[in-house]
């Protein structure tokens, strides 16, 4: 059996210089003379040991990462290709802890094997939930999906079945589902990692979804910022389209349904999904109010199903294993797993899926192993540039939707930032009014101007200038924002000032006893 | 620096994107990226001709064009450096890294060197978050951005 060596291809790993130890790997093997087979593979979400690369031997996968290009000599010569030991040497995939310790639903498949081959799919389960969903009436497939309790993964948490439940009864010759890839908070890379580790799962998840409501086309709305991602996700479509997987006739059935993938041009606001539409449409990102929704007059005034990707993708395996199976994980009205992406100053970042449920110290201090620098943990972001920084203090809080929102915070797309003991909150405030000014679309007025005033406002406060009263200010500013805007831009920013105001006030102090306590 | 094309070539240019992709639904951001895949950027001529081949008005254009990030009304550089100043950048020095490429190249933000080498662009979150902080260049990818990579990346910027 000729060798095989997967290397991956996702950008994670490419900006870790996953392209150099590929070529590397390429002229080793030239040069001795070896013949193997390179697969490019997704990244299976452990950030900190990428490049890593595999090999599969009789026993099975093994790895080996983090691997410099010159790790590539020394690995031939410990013949890795059998699995030898190495410095860089980790075992089994499956063993390695952090991966061992997750619940992969959604991602089971993610980095496994070349993203773009059908077969590979097929073999790891894929297209079972579109096989099942083809012989099933709409109202059944909505049913299963709103028994599954999916909520909606973008941040919002509204439950995906009812969404579609609209759809489907909102009669009308055309609708649209429309997944929504911009995926612009800081902290989460989960839409990219699917779209580029496991792209026909989000193709079968966007096809169930037209089947359930009666819309036969759909768009992929991918940030400009994903090229790679973009690539992948144009290629697979074609590929799909090939094989029967979109079409006229969806896995031979008598239900059409097709997609195209278009590309942002790096607006943060077209996130939200009514400016996301219009932006679809070709005009300015600008928000629209609402009611009506969407999914009544959605994509050029057609009924419209709005989903983030991993909503979209968590639908195979719900319509595959049953709603029962999915449900059957988390906690509350949290059902089913969520890929809490771990990014920042951490030892080990990466991708990891589970049940709801972890606390928050769970995540940063086990599965995280604390800060790379090494330092104490001050602060960490949860849900992206518009959720709160949480102290320690807060850390036994679980991940759920209720339970952050009872601590004024918010799971959102379920990104984490951590923050070292050098953060300085008064700092981190002042984005989140500065990035809140920079990506505004202008249309109502907290958010437009509020955001600049809270950048000034926040000057003041950090220049000691009336501190109690710029203070109070920042916080009435706020609460015009939470209340007086139209979508989570303008009215989540609050969420990180507002939780730096309340738990960090020694960063708030007036800047002389700022210096004198440092 | 290649020679700006006469405005009836780009005309005729932009003619034929409009015509290639107008039947799309909702055609404007897919031409617009077009163009400035055409072009290097979104020139002032080009408004006329997508406004009359998708029946818009020329502010309709306009406001579309102005309101997102990615279209540049001049060329960029040779080469588009992207340095993520987004939270998880930050909380591992991102600050730190664009003060000491801005002062390497002796640009600030939207700025572009004087030989025209290289535009020196923010953005905010490159999916990379878990290798931070990190970089675009041309559209590579770069993770754990330190010293020794900054000073590859402005030996080859500048090259």
């Amino acid at each position: 059996m000729i060798p095989r060596i997967y290397i991956p291809a996702d950008s994670g790993a490419l900006a870790l210089g996953a392209e150099k130890v590929a070529k590397a790997i390429a002229n080793e093997l030239a040069e001795r003379g070896i013949e193997a087979k390179i697969v490019r593979n997704g990244s299976r979400g452990a950030y900190f040991l990428e490049p890593m690369v595999e090999v599969a031997t009789a026993e099975g996968r093994v790895a080996y990462g983090p691997v410099k290009p010159s790790d590539v000599k020394s690995l031939f010569d410990s013949g890795f290709l059998k699995g030898g030991h190495h410095k860089r040497w980790l075992g089994s995939p499956d063993k390695i802890p952090f991966l061992a310790k997750q619940t992969r639903l959604t991602f089971a498949r993610c980095g496994i094997n070349d993203p773009l081959s059908l077969d590979a799919y097929k073999s790891l389960g894929g297209l079972k939930g579109l096989q099942n969903a083809v012989a099933m009436a709409p109202a059944d497939i909505v049913k299963q999906v709103t028994e599954s309790g999916l909520r909606g993964r973008g941040g919002a948490g509204f439950p995906t079945g009812i969404k579609w439940k609209t759809v489907l009864d909102t009669a009308d010759e055309r609708k649209y589902i429309v997944c929504n890839a911009d995926e612009g908070d800081s902290a989460t890379f989960a839409d990219r990692m699917i779209m580029e580790g496991d792209p026909f799962v989000l193709i079968e998840g966007m096809a169930i979804a037209g089947i359930a409501t009666g819309a036969t086309k759909g768009f992929v709305y991918i940030r400009s910022e994903y090229p790679h991602a973009v690539a992948t996700m144009n290629k697979a479509v074609e590929i799909a389209r090939k094989h029967g997987v979109l079409g006229v006739n969806v896995l031979g059935s008598p239900n059409a349904f097709d997609m195209e993938i278009r590309v942002g041009a790096g607006a943060y606001v077209c996130g939200e999904e009514t400016s996301l539409l219009n932006s679809l449409e070709g005009k300015r990102g600008v928000v629209r109010a609402k009611p009506p929704l969407p999914a009544i007059q959605g994509l050029f005034g057609k009924p419209t199903v709005i989903n983030n990707v991993i909503s979209l993708a968590s639908v195979p395996i719900i319509m595959d294993r049953g709603a029962a199976f999915y449900k059957d994980f988390g906690m509350g009205r949290s059902r089913g797993t969520i890929p809490i992406q771990i990014a920042g100053n951490v030892k080990q970042g990466g991708l990891f899926e589970a049940a709801f449920g972890m606390t928050l110290g769970e995540i940063v201090d086990d599965i995280a192993g604390g800060t790379a620098t090494g330092r104490p943990v001050k602060a960490v972001q949860v849900g992206g540039p518009l959720g709160a920084y949480f102290p320690r203090a807060l850390f036994d809080t679980p991940f759920d939707y209720e339970e952050f929102a009872k601590r004024d915070g918010l799971i959102g797309h379920a990104g984490i930032t951590v923050f070292d003991d050098t953060a300085d909150m008064l700092k981190q405030a002042r984005f989140a009014m500065e990035f809140c000014a920079i990506e505004s679309c202008g249309k109502c007025t907290p958010c437009r101007i509020g955001s600049t005033r809270g950048v000034e406002t926040i000057d003041r406060l950090a220049a000691g200038i009336e501190p109690e009263k710029n203070l109070a200010l920042v916080t009435d500013l706020c609460n015009t924002m939470k209340f007086g805007s139209l979508c989570a831009l303008g009215g989540f920013t609050p969420y990180p000032v507002m939780s730096s105001i309340t738990h960090f006030p020694e960063d708030f102090k007036p800047a002389p006893a700022r210096v004198a306590a440092e | 620096m290649t020679m700006q094309p006469a405005s009836t070539e780009i005309a005729s240019r932009t003619a034929a994107i409009v015509q290639e992709l107008k039947d799309l639904e909702g055609p404007l951001l897919p031409i617009l990226h077009g163009i400035q895949e055409e072009f290097g950027h979104v020139p002032q001529e080009v408004l006329p001709v997508i406004a009359d081949g998708l029946n818009l008005s020329r502010a309709e254009v306009h406001g579309v064009v102005t309101f997102y990030h990615d279209f540049r009304a001049r060329p960029a550089g040779r080469h588009v450096l992207k340095l993520c100043q987004a939270e998880a950048c930050q909380s591992m020095g991102s600050d730190a890294i664009a003060a000491k490429v801005k002062q390497l190249l002796g640009i600030d933000f939207h700025e572009t060197t004087r030989d025209g080498s290289v535009t020196l662009e923010p953005v905010y979150c490159l999916g990379l978050c878990a290798c931070s902080p990190s970089a675009m260049l041309d559209g590579e990818v770069i993770g754990r951005l330190d010293d020794e990579k900054l000073d590859e990346i402005v030996a080859e910027v500048r090259s």
